[in-house]
């Protein structure tokens, strides 16, 4: 039995607000008590603006090579100069050793370059308009001279460039994928509870298939067997699909379970008596009393997405170079000789850690939130 | 209890079904055939092969008929233990794999005995003790666990043993025994490498895991049969470890079921970073290089072990729970 | 009459929560006799179960009893504070099953599915009585015999879920007596049972006391089951008892308003077809919003002003009579 009184209930000034309310409204309101969910949320907004931003907040030229400034280690940026608010970096100077003549490039503490906001530099397109200015660039450069906040990569690329492209990609893969494991998940999973029978347990079957399935080695196996000759967008649209494909089993099992539960409830058997079509049921009864439980499901899937595109690509086998993405960016820390020559190359993992995290704890909240009256 | 094993089998039987069908689509997916790649070699190599003998290959192979039946043939060929051969390797695709196969099936199995050897303590401290420092520690650290994907957990541990010990700790021999045959002293230095990228591979299972059972585990505490349970007098330890935490089990065992290919998958890639002899590696490599024989036969080994494993999962899960063996299941 | 067998004095039970202390027994007296049923009766949240915690000393975190005696004459003849001993302490675990024992609501639930009912009995005998396995399966199987169960040595390697609702009442009940105690605590025990395995459960349990002097505590919101079983009644309000006494002169002459609603509530047979059921206006307020004054002041009917709304009412009466109402004198 339960202690009704060690339930919270709001003091009887909110109730008649609490009474009236709607589910999502509820749902919401639980939610915000969850601090540290919401703290992700901010956070995974932030990142999602700064992904659509990405051409914006680049310094450079992401695909752009330069031999010259191979693994330049990460620059500060100086805030202040001749007593005033004048951002700078140093510049960069080629000095040849003397055993193996190699030229490389070294930090001229001598020479300050200066940056400017809104600067103009390489053309993009954001929301269809097609611009050259950026967050911030360099005024007096010489050729070899950047804000290499992050460092550069073995071809002289921008690492903080780069990962804001990668952000990007990797970010919205991981929301197609959802959305493609969501449609899958939801219709089967809804099928499946709706008709019962043998569809059930062909379905029920179905995903158990695939959970068994060890899915790392299918994944290579498949994205490995795509062409080579196909598009960057192409690769991107396939290894979405191969990703969703195998990953939509635990929305069809949530959806069916909470479908199976809720069709227990009285509120829906008053809706059938009331003479309510089954559609009518579905959609205006049943469904919005589980959109916060897809909703969690979901915030729980796309770390997982995520993941999985890190780590095909990561082993080469997913996005392949000219696309950048967090997993072809870890490639190139593959290696531990070259990370203990380059150990910056590691940062592209701060990012990728923060947006699964906060994914994890927005989940968590959310699914606590979801049972508003529980 | 009957009908149980025998769906878990039938089941078993689907699955590796379709695995075998996926492992031969991979195999047969690229443009071109098997007979391509051997002229193309065949030419790389100096020697050229007249378009008759290469029909007379396609013949003998069956590349000439429809997909059904060169699948079969393959299934054919597979139960006679004959995989193929390695394009890259010039040799029969069992003998590339050799031990590397059992090797991947110790590193999970060694993986699963770590993730159930810790998440079921902790996920019990964690839920009694709930909101005690102890549990926000576990928390904090299962956090990272699930947010750390594993191979990037092995690229730091791999980047600080290296600048810390100036040593890798990839492998699962010494260099002294990596080539030789196997002995009582390779077993041992086996046993001493294999816990490190064992613990690697388990940390994500583990943190996962602790989650189910602490969230089941306080579901069960609040159930009126604890309530039972202390009115007979028993101490609080024996309540909770007999009665609730053995009803958290179930969900938690069921979830091992799933933990197998789980592990299976999570071995493939860590073991390219850490550089362990498993099969990981070699599919990889085999994919990139286009050696199909290889790159199939390895999926549907793999896949086959996974399917044993869960198989003998589902049975470990019946063993405990008596609502299945009764056959209410 | 005899000395009660127990004792319950001022009993406070406190649940500190981040909203505030919530008081869910506060203040309670009840005395319990040896071979007499009393009956603890109210509305749901009045405190009736936490009551029943309290005295076993399973009260859930975040409760703990933070008052008054709960004073028990034991097996042995020697009285004990239950209060002032730590609820986790052996000798607590040593009152709870030989000397109180329970019997609760949902007898599905209230069994673990994962061990066969024999294993559940068995364990508290063997702890407490120290006897071999066989013999206490003996005792376990004879246990079964006495309170129904057909073909008890079959039936003792079955599981909970293999049993229908009332068998696994009459097992739970076997249970709570496996080792000879002298109260049962009986929570709600056939509020999940149909009409007929109701009577039959309560029947069993009447002659179980009659056979052994069984003293037992009822908790019921069913005035019906009251009438039925109980000699002594307690109506709770918001963990207190305001109004104590035999139940033939409660159902005869309820002295609080209270209790008089409660009996107003009961449907009749006699009653005229198609009136209302009088109910008691408003509801239970929450026990962290306690009205000050009488508790049930903003709800009574026959509410005498200002002084009910200010002022606790003591306990006045006289012998077994107890009740807590200006109604009949006590105002200051």
């Amino acid at each position: 039995m339960r202690l009704p009184f060690t339930r919270r209930k709001p003091a009887p000034s909110k109730a008649e607000r609490y009474a009236t309310a709607t589910q999502l409204q509820l749902t919401w309101w639980r939610f915000c008590r969850h601090r540290l969910a919401v703290v992700s949320l901010i956070v995974l907004l932030l990142a999602y603006t700064a992904a659509i931003m990405a051409d914006f907040l680049a310094t450079t030229d992401p695909h752009q090579t330069n031999a010259a400034t191979s693994y330049i280690e990460p620059q500060a940026i100086h805030w202040f100069d001749n007593g005033g608010f004048h951002p700078f970096v140093y510049g960069l100077k080629g000095a040849r050793d003397m055993r193996t003549f190699k030229l490389s490039y070294k930090v001229d503490t001598s020479r300050k370059v200066y940056l400017d906001l809104f600067a103009h530099n390489y053309d993009y397109s954001l929301f269809g308009f097609r611009t050259d200015i950026h967050l911030f660039g360099l005024r007096n450069a010489n050729r070899n001279d950047g804000i290499y906040i992050l460092g550069t990569d073995q071809l002289g690329r921008d690492l903080w460039s780069r990962l804001a492209v990668a952000t990007r990609v990797s970010l919205f893969i991981g929301l197609v994928g959802v959305s493609i494991s969501l449609f899958l998940g939801v219709i089967l999973g809804g099928v499946s509870a709706i008709y019962g029978g043998w569809i059930d347990i062909l379905v029920q079957r179905m995903i158990e298939v695939v959970r068994s399935m060890p899915t790392i080695p299918l994944w290579l196996g498949l994205s490995a067997a795509m062409p080579s000759s196909w598009s960057v967008t192409q690769v991107y649209l396939a290894i979405t699909i191969i990703i969703s494909l195998l990953s939509w089993t635990d929305l069809a099992r949530t959806v069916r379970g909470k479908f199976l539960s809720l069709r227990e409830e009285d509120f829906v058997l008053a809706a059938e008596l009331a003479g309510a079509s089954q559609a009518r049921i579905i959609f205006f009864h049943m469904l919005p009393s589980f959109t916060s439980h897809i909703i969690a499901a979901v915030s729980l899937a796309l770390p997982a997405m995520i993941i999985s595109e890190t780590s095909l690509s990561f082993l080469g086998l997913g996005l392949r170079p000219p696309a950048i993405s967090w997993g072809v960016l870890l490639q190139d820390a593959q290696n531990v000789q070259t990370l203990v020559l380059a150990p910056w190359l590691l940062t592209v993992a701060v990012p990728v850690i923060i947006v699964i995290l906060a994914f994890n704890f927005l989940g968590d909240g959310l699914r606590d939130a979801a049972d508003p009256y529980g | 209890m009957i009908t149980f094993v025998v769906r878990r089998l039938l089941l078993a039987i689907v699955t590796t079904w379709l695995i075998s069908v996926l492992s031969f689509a991979i195999i047969q997916l690229p443009p071109g055939d098997f007979v391509d790649t051997y002229i193309a070699q065949m030419a790389a190599s100096g020697s050229s092969v007249s378009a008759q003998a290469a029909e007379a290959m396609r013949k003998m192979y069956g590349l000439d008929r429809p997909f059904y039946v060169q699948y079969g043939k393959w299934v054919g060929r597979i139960v006679h233990g004959d995989f193929g051969e390695s394009m890259e390797w010039r040799r029969p695709v069992l003998e590339v794999i050799g031990d590397r196969l059992w090797l991947t099936v110790l590193l999970a199995f060694a993986a699963l005995i770590i993730t159930w050897g810790l998440a079921l303590p902790i996920g019990i401290y964690s839920a009694v003790r709930q909101y005690s420092i102890g549990d926000y520690l576990f928390t904090l650290v299962g956090f990272v666990g699930i947010a750390v994907p594993n191979f990037l957990l092995a690229l730091v541990l791999m980047y600080f043993s290296f600048r810390w010990f100036g040593a890798s700790v990839g492998g699962l021999f010494s260099a002294k025994y990596s080539l030789l045959p196997w002995s009582w002293g390779k077993v041992w230095d086996l046993m001493k490498h294999l816990p490190l990228p064992a613990v690697v591979l388990a940390l994500g299972g583990t943190a996962q895991l602790v989650r189910i059972m602490r969230a089941n585990l306080l579901d069960e505490l609040r159930r009126p049969y604890v309530v039972t349970a202390r009115a007979k007098g028993l101490t609080e330890t024996r309540v909770v470890l007999k009665y609730p935490v053995r009803a958290a089990l179930n969900p938690f065992a069921s979830n091992i079921a799933y933990l197998f290919p789980f592990l299976v998958s999570g071995s493939v890639i860590i073991s390219i970073v850490l550089g362990l002899p498993t099969v990981g590696p070699l599919l990889v490599e085999a994919l990139i290089s286009q050696d199909m024989f290889l790159a199939g036969s390895i999926v549907l080994l793999l896949g086959v072990l996974t399917v044993i494993g869960t198989f003998i999962s589902d049975l470990v899960l019946m063993w405990v729970d008596p609502r299945l063996r009764q056959g209410m299941g | 009459m005899a000395e009660p067998l127990l004792s319950v004095r001022g009993l406070r039970t406190h649940f500190e929560t981040p909203e505030g202390t919530i008081r869910a027994v506060d203040d309670l007296d009840f005395d319990v006799f040896e071979g007499r049923t009393l009956g603890v009766v109210g509305e749901s949240g009045c405190g009736k179960s936490v009551a029943a915690r309290s005295v076993l000393g399973i009260v859930e975190k975040p409760g703990r009893v933070v008052g008054g005696r709960i004073l028990l004459r034991t097996h042995a003849g020697d009285t004990l504070d239950l209060a002032a001993l730590p609820q986790d302490s052996a000798a607590y675990r040593a009152i709870r099953g030989p000397e109180i024992a329970l019997v609760f609501q949902e007898p599905m639930a209230s069994f673990s599915q994962y061990y066969t009912i024999g294993n559940q009995i068995t364990e508290a005998i063997r702890l407490h009585l120290r006897l071999s396995r066989s013999a206490a399966r003996a005792r376990a199987i004879e246990l079964l015999d006495m309170v129904g169960v057909p073909q008890p040595s079959r039936r003792i390697d079955e599981y909970p879920f293999q049993l229908s609702g009332g068998l696994r009442q009459r097992v739970m009940i076997a249970m709570a007596l496996a080792c000879d105690p002298r109260i049962l605590i009986a929570d709600e025990p056939t509020t999940a049972l149909d009409v007929t395995t109701q009577a039959q459960i309560l029947d069993l349990l009447r002659e179980l006391q009659a056979k052994r002097g069984l003293a037992i505590i009822l908790i019921t919101h069913d005035m019906g089951v009251i009438a039925e079983m109980a000699h002594d009644v307690a109506v709770m309000y918001l963990g207190r008892a305001v109004e104590t006494g035999p139940v033939a002169d409660i159902f005869a002459a309820p002295a609080h308003p209270y209790t008089r609603a409660l009996l107003r509530s009961i449907p009749t047979v006699l009653a005229k077809p198609r009136t209302h059921l009088p109910t008691i206006a408003g509801s239970i307020p929450m026990p962290s919003a306690r009205p000050a004054g009488c508790a049930f002041s903003p709800r009574c009917s026959e509410v005498l002003g200002d002084v009910c709304r200010q002022t606790e009412p003591p306990a006045i009466g006289e012998g077994a009579r107890s009740v807590r109402c200006f109604l009949h004198g006590g105002a200051p």
